[in-house]
């Protein structure tokens, strides 16, 4: 029985770093090539060697697939593709395809330029992996080779996210990366036909959590904003360039025209402005009602928030400052953290997940102290709130998902192993299929019954039909008799004549035949008379010859006589009839006929049926 | 296996296929070249036209001067437009079950099919088929409702009074089957049963049947379709063109080993050359500016238009035309032009590279960014306070018979300095300009059609090598002007299957096998 094998590099019980293997029907595909936000060592990618010791990737990979611009699904994409080596196809929707290689090159300035590091990738490197990129548009079937296609669908999330199905034959995988369930301010909810894949690999980030509506959240997001500003405070809110941020903003945007503030809001780093660009040209990702009215209004065409300095973070009075990335681990959110740190006045609202390892993380679980680089440490006085915005789906929402796509075993990557235990414990009890949950490294297996086409001559097939009374009845399963020949990877399935005459090979035929016994003291010949006018008068309705060749026919079964050489009275009936009469015994269980052959062995009678 | 023909326009189907039990329509073409048959519909009061003389028949015992009016030696129909439906008759089209659209030219009718005839199926199409076609059939409605005319003239149309009418009125074809157009609440329902689809995707119909559309090549979302089962597979070609102009190029490949190939929609123009006559556009609308008159650009809100400017836009500078406005007039003329710049994945690869930097795939963004285009919903309004001359105005509709176009031949017919130049391969220019007549403007017609020619389409099916062929009968034949040309028609062995409105074909299909599905748990038992 075939089997398809799934191995996270990355994101197995954990989240950062995804990287899933799938072999399917002979085909491996990586899924995902991210970083971990929470490591500077070489644990920041997933380890390649597990795919191969030594040499390129691209002899063990027939694709991979990007589910969307997170830097924790695609940071690893040019280390991968072009130190370790890879040549096939990279498959990513337009918009990650356009937003992607920004922020690799983002994440290579904060990693290189600031940290000093040597031995990553290059500039030149992120534009060579890029040209291996095919992009992908929704719902169209990509043939990667003549047996593997993939398609993607909707996943919200961010800006381009999509999920994945994987395709060989009739064997599939659903790969869901990260998603999102409810619509929000930008984008729209994830959506999947009922496509019944063998595995669904879903992202489990909130798999315990069940969000209390959207509305509540923002409403008590804009309270603690409102309610620092009020007081002098400055707000800083870590942010990735693209996605949250621009909810945030079309949030905070519309909340300042409704009160009339003055405030200023900033958004740091010069991505704001070219951000909000591909938001616009990409506005077929956003949801339906920016997409309704973008002509008359486009959202992404803020009023209230300005581009940030660096010089601003020190100026008097409040303001709210979007900075750039998310888990204040590195860059201009870390700074800022810095000098603000200290004022008991100030808030930094944490409006997503944040990897072990990260200051975010650290400040988020209650630390008080930080121990920054260079033996200093740093007092955090100012508020910490936390603000579930980021798009995952939470355990409504994972359930919502399996209940559209209805899989035949769940597998969870992307999320905390106690959080996957009991989701996994959910899904079983619910849905009754299997779920696996395998760390990194450890490989998951599951068995699949695909369908196997068959073409049937139509010929055939009319004349098996034909057999089976006028029409045929869909519902019920009918057996059917004829020849399967595999040829050339296809199977067909045709009349036996029309097999052998294809296959050159000639008919033989296979020839039952009886003994039947009996004493009788007259010539062979006057045997075989007195049996044919015997059958005569006993077998009325069937068709009986005397032919001149010394045998007798009942319909196709021969007859014929023969004595022993020690006792010429002691006669010998053969019998001979086909295969095809065995399948259809209408003589056979002709009564007259029975008892014919019955009464006439009194001595020894030995049928070989 | 069958073909039902609805429209005998061949680059405005509208064809039924029978497959496998299951009915499929394919495009649902509207044949608007019956209005020209109208008066236009003017704007403001237009005196010329109010004071035309009804049309009376010579020996008197016809009087129709209601409804007809004679100008410039031609008779019109003095009534809100019509447009020529597909046949309705031929089969029951409550039986349709899918409609699939190839692009936003070839969907115009679809409100009279989906609405009042029971039509209860799914239609498909791309989103930028659906969104532009949305467009141009708001357009139209606006158009037609905002000069609402009072008298609908239905005595002509009676077959006794037909037959006795001049000109080309008496050889219209089913007038009496021509219909108003259709409501903006029509035309929302209509499009709710639209379902979104993606080039290559693969749509089951019913477990029978697999639907797929491919790049045509020809506009901003255009498809050709593949509809095959296990063992047939028929290829729908409509609209497709293989030069580079905006849209994603065409996919050819998947269009092999086709049982049969439907081909529609080639180039209405098979003589002129599109580069050609895009340099003559250029240089016509350059010498007119030049000369202080305005230019007139009759032309669909959609489409060609975006090649327009952006050639202009790397015209106007060499042509010292940096000052001369040009203005866009339509209802949508701004919806128009902010869609096409957010379909990046329907786009040529040169312009998806612009969406990467990121930077709008037209470069017609720039002329409005830079005050050089303005576009207006209508010439009332803001239009008429900054109208400045010389300029060149684009505006619909090409048949000049409704929309803004009808007040500017009005307001620039009389002078020779000014020009109108066509467009749109869609109408013969001397027919749409008769009710104008006489006329000092200059006409030049350079109309562009980027759909595959003769020479094209031979190649195409060289390649492809589909077993039969079915096409409409002109594409059998030399056009009647050209009849010497036989590198005008198809040559084909075996022929093509032609058809005509209200044609039913029997599509010949040679079917050996047909496909069991065996569980492999099953099939693992035949070896035992």
């Amino acid at each position: 029985m075939p089997e398809i094998k799934v191995t996270p590099l990355g994101a197995g019980q954990d989240v950062g770093r995804s990287c899933i293997l799938v072999s399917i029907g002979g085909k491996n595909i990586m899924l995902d090539c991210g970083m971990h936000m929470g490591y500077n060592d070489d644990r920041r990618f997933p380890d390649f060697s597990y795919v191969t010791q030594n040499g390129r990737l691209t002899d063990f990979l027939d694709c991979v697939i990007i589910s969307h611009f997170h830097l924790d699904h695609c940071g690893a994409l040019p280390y991968m593709s072009e130190m370790v080596g890879y040549d096939g196809p990279i498959y990513m929707t337009h918009p990650t395809k356009a937003i992607c290689p920004i922020l690799l090159e983002d994440f290579r300035k904060i990693t290189v330029d600031k940290k000093g590091e040597t031995n990553f990738f290059t500039s030149q490197m992120i534009k060579d992996c890029m040209k291996k990129v095919v992009p992908l548009n929704l719902h169209q079937t990509v043939q990667v080779d003549d047996e593997l296609e993939i398609k993607a669908y909707y996943a919200g999330h961010v800006l381009g996210a999509a999920m994945v199905q994987i395709k060989v034959g009739s064997e599939s995988v659903v790969y869901t990366g990260d998603y999102n369930m409810t619509p929000d301010r930008h984008l729209g909810a994830a959506w999947i036909d009922k496509c019944r894949p063998d595995i669904l690999i879903s992202e489990s980030t909130y798999a315990t959590t069940i969000r209390d509506s959207k509305r509540c959240r923002e409403r008590d997001f804009l309270k603690k904003v409102h309610e620092s500003i009020e007081r002098g405070g400055k707000v800083l809110i870590p942010v990735f360039a693209l996605g949250r941020a621009q909810e945030l903003c079309i949030l905070l945007e519309t909340f300042w025209e409704r009160m009339n503030l003055k405030a200023p809001i900033y958004f740091s780093t010069g991505l704001t402005e070219k951000a909000n660009h591909y938001y616009k040209l990409f506005i077929t990702w956003t949801n339906q009602k920016i997409r309704k009215t973008f002509v008359q209004r486009n959202m992404f065409e803020f009023k209230h928030i300005k581009a940030f300095d660096r010089s601003y973070a020190d100026n008097p009075g409040p303001m709210v400052v979007f900075a750039t990335p998310g888990m204040l681990h590195a860059g201009q959110s870390l700074q800022i953290f810095k000098k603000w740190a200290g004022n008991e006045k100030n808030m930094v609202i944490m409006p997503g997940y944040c990897v072990q390892g990260t200051i975010g993380h650290k400040i988020l679980n209650g630390q008080r102290k930080l121990e920054m680089e260079g033996r200093a440490t740093l007092d955090v006085k100012l508020q910490v709130e936390y603000m579930s915005f980021s798009a995952h789906a939470d355990a409504k929402g994972i359930m919502q998902l399996i209940r559209m796509a209805e899989p035949r075993n769940m597998l969870l990557v992307h999320g905390e192993a106690a959080k996957m235990e009991f989701l996994k414990g959910k899904i079983e009890q619910e849905f009754s299929i299997d779920c696996y949950m395998p760390a990194n490294g450890e490989t998951a297996m599951v068995t699949t019954n695909p369908s196997v086409p068959v073409d049937m001559s139509l010929n055939l097939l009319k004349r098996e039909m034909a057999l089976g009374g006028p029409l045929p009845d869909p519902k019920k399963p009918r057996t059917m008799h004829g020849t399967l020949i595999m040829k050339e990877n296809s199977l067909k399935l045709v009349s036996s004549e029309q097999a052998l005459k294809e296959l050159g090979l000639n008919e033989h035929q296979l020839r039952f035949t009886c003994r039947v016994q009996l004493q009788d003291p007259h010539s062979d010949p006057d045997t075989l008379h007195r049996v044919y006018t015997h059958l005569k008068s006993v077998l009325k309705g069937y068709t009986i010859q005397h032919l001149p060749d010394g045998t007798v026919m009942v319909e196709s079964i021969v007859i014929k006589v023969s004595s022993s050489a020690e006792d010429v009275n002691a006669k010998v009936l053969l019998l001979s009839w086909s295969y095809q009469v065995q399948q259809s015994p209408v003589i056979f269980s002709s009564e007259p006929f029975n008892q014919f052959l019955f009464s006439s062995s009194r001595k020894g009678f030995r049928h070989t049926r | 296996m069958k073909l039902y023909c609805l429209s005998g326009h061949p680059t405005l189907p509208c064809n039924v296929l029978k497959f496998k039990s299951t009915t499929i329509m394919l495009d649902c073409g509207l044949d608007t070249t019956s209005v020209l048959n109208f008066l236009p519909l003017p704007l403001v009061h237009s005196p010329r036209l109010s004071k035309l003389t009804g049309w009376t028949s010579k020996d008197g015992t016809v009087n129709l001067e209601k409804e007809l009016k004679e100008c410039a030696g031609r008779v019109f129909v003095d009534s809100q437009p019509e447009f020529c439906l597909p046949e309705r008759e031929l089969l029951d089209l409550s039986t349709i079950d899918v409609i699939l659209i190839s692009n936003y030219h070839c969907m115009m009718a679809l409100p009279y099919i989906t609405e009042h005839t029971g039509f209860t199926g799914t239609v498909y199409a791309t989103e930028p088929t659906l969104q532009i076609g949305r467009l141009l059939m708001e357009e139209l409605v606006n158009f037609m409702e905002r000069v609402p005319k009072a008298q609908s003239a239905t005595c002509w149309k009676n077959k006794d009074l037909q037959r006795v009418l001049p000109g080309p009125l008496k050889e219209a074809v089913d007038v009496w089957t021509w219909k108003r157009c259709y409501s903006m609440h029509e035309v929302n329902s209509a499009l709710s049963k639209v379902q979104l689809v993606g080039y290559s995707q693969k749509v089951e119909l019913f477990g029978a049947v697999q639907v797929s559309p491919l790049s045509s090549g020809y506009s901003l979302g255009s498809s050709n379709w593949i509809i095959q089962s296990h063992h047939e597979k028929v290829s729908y070609v409509s609209g497709s063109s293989l030069l580079t102009t905006h849209p994603q190029p065409m996919d050819q490949s998947s269009l092999k080993n086709s049982d049969v190939l439907i081909l529609t929609g080639l180039t209405q123009m098979p003589t002129a050359n599109p580069d050609g006559m895009l340099g003559e556009f250029c240089s016509n609308l350059a010498m007119t500016i030049r000369a202080g008159g305005n230019v007139l650009v009759p032309c669909y809100s959609s489409g060609v238009i975006y090649d327009l400017l952006e050639c202009l836009y790397q015209f106007i500078e060499s042509a010292n035309l940096g000052t001369t406005p040009f203005y866009f007039i339509s209802p949508v003329a701004n919806s128009s032009l902010e869609f096409s710049q957010i379909f990046a994945e329907w786009l040529c690869h040169n312009k998806q590279t612009k969406v990467y930097l990121p930077e709008p795939p037209f470069p017609h963004a720039e002329l409005i960014q830079t005050n050089k285009l303005k576009h207006y919903p209508s010439i009332h309004g803001d239009f008429s306070s900054e109208f400045r001359q010389p300029c060149v105005v684009f505006t619909g509709h090409p048949s000049l018979r409704f929309g803004d176009v009808v007040h500017f031949m009005e307001l620039w017919g009389k002078s020779s300095l000014n020009t109108v130049i066509f467009t749109e391969p869609d109408f013969s220019y001397l027919d749409a300009l008769a009710p104008y007549q006489p006329l000092a403007m200059k006409c030049v017609y350079c109309p562009i059609d980027t759909r595959l020619n003769f020479h094209q389409v031979s190649k195409l099916l060289k390649e492809v090598q589909p077993l039969h062929v079915v096409c409409p009968e002109q594409y059998t034949q030399p056009p009647l002007s050209q009849s010497h040309r036989s590198d005008l028609m198809l040559e084909l062995t075996p022929p093509p299957m032609p058809y005509r409105r209200c044609s039913v074909l029997n599509l010949p299909f040679r079917r050996r096998y047909d496909v069991l599905l065996t569980p492999i748990s099953e099939s693992s038992s035949w070896f035992m």
